[in-house]
């Protein structure tokens, strides 16, 4: 019989990279590097943005706290959105990794949205006078932390582990629209309330009026940020492999 | 689909528990509101329309688990799963049974223990309505979130972690609604959205929580 091969396709290559053991293949091979790449560019965006760029005329030497509010809050929504992703492809395809590094970005997603609270409370209260105010933005944050925390605690809760898999992404999925649909409810709600408020005005004008001396600094601490998250996430789904590899292997010794 | 609607909405008024004390709730947070805040007459009336909401949110909370709970340890669900009736049916049938014995009369009630509040009788009619075109949602909500906690032991507090944030949009809109309301604004919009989230949950949520509820009966 002629048992030719069937030449993979560019689809097979690509999800053959989520097989377990490829994955750990090539990812403790990239992990090195792309830690070190995160070190350098937070590093180098962090002293840069603290140490060489001039202070702020109205806000001072405040405004550098941008450098961890700014990459944090960018990451804390793209954490939530790589959690979507993997469910998404967990539910779709069964793979297990995919399933696995949503559980090990929620954590980590979680932290940051905390940090640019943390940072943002931090910054407010020199600014505004306040650490906190309900401010679409800020509302919107909280309740995306709320939502990490969920999913978290699903996790947790449930023993079998296909089965929290399942639970876990079905409602990232649906926490995702949900989340989305709070974003745009807290704008509404925040418009009735008290419309234009200064803080929204202020926030704007930060994001329209920043000037290159402080986008470049940002640019990189940014970058830094994503690396880290992608650092923190490798690692974190590595650590899930090996802890079903153990789980398989005393239950096996058990079974011996 | 409309037996076993007929049956939840039996089991919940006759069992005791069920049917009563989510409104007995709802009327023990109205009383304990005043000795929070103290008993200013015009400081009530600006916070009545969130209080009112809140409150209700609240007691619909309390029966949540009870919607699928009891019929997955008796093994109903399962007889459920095995009948020629999709999940998805079982789970609206099971969530405006729900809603039933909850939301509407909650909804209902909600105008009356304004009254304690000193909520002026127009406004009490918008709560009133934007409770009843509310209250679905957050019976869909929460019949999902309780076949997602279906297999946890002990899931009472982890159920109320899921369902609250899920509930943000439509107490957002809800009580927007009424406190435009009651400045005598435009309210269309908050109740057309308050809608818009109860029937985008009775199309959406039907097939993840019937997924959630095949999951957790594998």
């Amino acid at each position: 019989m002629n048992s030719t091969p069937i030449a993979p396709t560019l689809s097979d290559r690509f999800w053959r990279l989520a097989n377990p053991k490829i994955f750990m293949g090539w990812s403790s091979k990239l992990l090195p590097w792309i830690a070190a790449a995160a070190l350098a560019s937070l590093c180098s965006g962090l002293i840069w943005g603290y140490f060489f760029t001039p202070d702020d005329m109205r806000q001072g030497s405040t405004v550098k706290i941008i450098y961890l509010h700014v990459p944090a809050a960018l990451m804390a929504i793209n954490g939530y959105l790589l959690m979507f992703v993997g469910a998404l492809v967990w539910l779709i395809r069964r793979q297990h990794v995919s399933v696995l590094a949503a559980k090990a970005a929620a954590p980590v997603g979680m932290v940051m949205t905390l940090i640019a609270l943390a940072t943002g409370a931090i910054w407010g209260q020199p600014m505004w006078g306040t650490y906190w105010v309900w401010d679409p933005r800020l509302t919107s944050f909280l309740i995306l932390f709320l939502f990490y925390v969920g999913y978290i605690a699903l996790w947790a809760a449930i023993e079998d582990e296909d089965t929290a898999a399942d639970l876990t992404s079905v409602l990232a999925i649906v926490g995702a629209v949900f989340a989305m649909l709070s974003r745009y409810a807290v704008l509404f709600w925040n418009q009735g309330l008290h419309q234009g408020t200064t803080v929204t005005m202020a926030d704007g004008a930060k994001q329209d009026n920043i000037s290159d001396v402080f986008f470049q600094p940002l640019l990189l601490s940014m970058a830094g940020f994503g690396l880290l998250f992608l650092t923190l996430l490798l690692i974190g789904t590595r650590t899930e492999v090996r802890a079903r590899r153990l789980k398989v292997l005393q239950a096996r010794e058990r079974i011996e | 689909m409309i037996q076993l609607f007929l049956r939840d909405i039996g089991l919940s008024v006759r069992s005791g528990g069920g049917f009563g004390l989510a409104l007995i709730f709802f009327l023990i947070v109205v009383t304990l509101i005043p000795f929070a805040l103290g008993p200013d007459q015009a400081a009530l009336a600006v916070i009545a329309p969130g209080v009112l909401w809140l409150g209700a949110l609240l007691a619909c909370l309390l029966s949540l688990d009870r919607i699928f709970g009891l019929d997955f340890e008796d093994g109903t669900l399962d007889l459920l799963a095995t009948s020629p009736l999709p999940l998805e049916s079982v789970y609206m049938a099971k969530a405006s049974a729900h809603w039933l014995t909850t939301g509407l009369p909650l909804s209902l009630a909600a105008p009356v223990l304004g009254v304690l509040l000193n909520l002026d009788y127009e406004t009490g009619k918008i709560l009133c309505l934007s409770l009843l075109l509310g209250t679905p949602a957050l019976s869909l909500i929460g019949a999902f979130g309780a076949s997602l906690t279906l297999g946890v032991k002990r899931g009472g507090l982890l159920l109320s972690l899921l369902v609250l944030p899920l509930y943000v949009p439509s107490l957002i809109f809800g009580a927007q609604a009424v406190r435009l309301a009651e400045q005598a604004l435009d309210y269309d919009v908050a109740l057309v959205l308050l809608s818009a989230i109860s029937l985008g949950a009775a199309a959406i949520l039907p097939f993840a929580s019937g997924a959630a509820l095949r999951i957790n009966l594998r």
